[in-house]
């Protein structure tokens, strides 16, 4: 599923603070840039959370955003999970309740197993009944994945999922994450800027500096200069 | 100690506790998500029966409910009654006169809500209506016990309002500040001292309950 994206945000004063426009057609795709380069806002701008002075967004056949034609799908009708930096679980509710959240058109056995299905995909089954505020870092992530997965939407935004988890929690969800690769489920849109993190995901990449896009294509080819970088990361 | 007032005092409070829950939480819900230019000047029109004497509320509805005015003459019409000196003339008068204790602490737990959450609710498909109800609501539920303790210890206890559009009708419009008012007047000191304990009573134990909740909210977070 293609997604064409043109978008971009200016400063009152005519300055602009993102102006990015790519096509991208493979299943995973990594924003990658320095910090501040605008990845979150585009990926708002995406999921439907944050308005662009201009441009067009388009997902397959569905467009999802034409400023010029006032066209705007909202947030929820976009069919796009967003696990943020910080997992929102939702206080008041168990995992199982956060992940039952955004499920609809499913009756209440259809649903208990589908989100078992979830909770199982991301190795969280035993979490189930925690509440969400007795949870550790690594399992909100967890839940967070599933919740996001359950709706079954066609395209998953995740702003730097793994940040701040250990080695071996990081290492399991990227494994179950590029499962999803595997079985072609959902189109994924991953955003770095962890160099060692992305370096081995078979994606293409969007370079973002300052707002803008520096590069577009496969994943090892554009990196390729920032090797050096990678190699001083990993010594 | 004056059992009709007692009775009639309760029911217009639970009356007003009600009505201001069902007008309060959707008015408080819009003035804590809006961005409209607007949005002050219906706020402070919400917070004016804190600034504004009783008197001068009661006696513009007093008006506004009697037969010189339009509505006055329509809502007679549709009830077979005149609102002013009535019940339900009373209860209009509790419901304005204790709006902002309503709409300020739900509107006040609702901005407290985390946006994060707000805009995960928005992203799996929830409405307007669902987002109320299933994370605002339950995420603000101290708030939702401090509007519920508030509008009825307020509407128990006020008298300027009551007095202005129900005036002292035994069974109908006596409220129990008004019931003290009049022991006062026949010199019932012994009597009007019951049921301002009465009044007292209701008090304390509404903020009894109110930090009680709070005690066990704190507790429940660890």
């Amino acid at each position: 599923m293609r997604l064409v994206a043109d978008i971009a945000i200016r400063h009152r004063q005519g300055r602009f603070i993102l102006d990015a426009s790519f096509s991208l057609t493979g299943a995973w795709t990594v924003i990658f840039g320095p910090s501040g380069a605008g990845k979150t806002t585009l990926l708002r701008i995406l999921a439907g959370l944050t308005q662009p002075t201009s441009g067009r967004i388009q997902l397959g056949d569905r467009t999802l955003l034409d400023t010029a034609a006032s066209v705007s799908v909202p947030a929820g009708k976009r069919s796009i999970g967003f696990v943020t930096q910080q997992p929102a679980l939702f206080p008041h509710l168990t995992a199982r309740q956060n992940v039952a959240f955004g499920i609809r058109h499913l009756d209440r056995g259809q649903c208990e197993a589908h989100v078992s299905e979830m909770l199982r995909f991301f190795g969280a089954e035993s979490l189930a009944d925690q509440p969400a505020p007795q949870l550790s870092g690594g399992e909100r992530k967890r839940i967070a994945l599933a919740r996001a997965l359950a709706p079954a939407p066609d395209l998953l935004l995740l702003d730097e999922p793994l940040a701040g988890l250990d080695d071996a929690s990081a290492r399991d969800i990227l494994a179950r994450l590029l499962s999803l690769q595997v079985s072609g489920q959902v189109r994924v849109v991953y955003v770095s800027h962890d160099l060692a993190e992305i370096w081995r995901l078979p994606a293409e990449v969007v370079c973002l500096e300052a707002g803008r896009v520096t590069a577009v294509g496969p994943l090892q080819q554009v990196l390729a200069p920032h090797r050096d970088q990678l190699l001083q990361q990993l010594r | 100690m004056d059992l009709q007032a007692l009775g009639l005092t309760l029911r217009l409070a639970a009356t007003t506790t009600v009505v201001l829950f069902a007008l309060g939480i959707p008015l408080a819900y819009w003035l804590a998500s809006t961005r409209t230019r607007v949005r002050p000047l219906v706020e402070a029109i919400t917070t004016l029966p804190i600034l504004l004497p009783p008197t001068v509320l009661g006696f513009y509805l007093l008006i506004l409910l009697g037969p010189r005015t339009a509505f006055g003459r329509v809502t007679a019409h549709l009830l077979g009654h005149p609102l002013a000196f009535s019940f339900s003339g009373l209860v209009v008068g509790s419901v304005l006169y204790s709006l902002p204790f309503a709409v300020q602490p739900l509107a006040a737990g609702f901005r407290s809500v985390d946006t994060a959450l707000l805009e995960q609710a928005r992203l799996l498909g929830a409405g307007r209506f669902r987002t109320l109800t299933s994370v605002l609501l339950p995420l603000s539920t101290h708030s939702v016990v401090a509007a519920a303790a508030l509008c009825f210890t307020h509407t128990v206890g006020e008298f300027g309002v009551v007095l202005m559009i129900g005036g002292d009708i035994p069974g109908a419009t006596r409220t129990l500040s008004i019931a003290i008012y009049d022991q006062v007047q026949e010199f019932s000191y012994a009597a009007a001292n019951r049921t301002s304990l009465v009044l007292i009573g209701v008090a304390v134990l509404a903020l009894a309950l109110l930090y009680a909740h709070r005690s066990t909210e704190d507790a429940s977070r660890g």
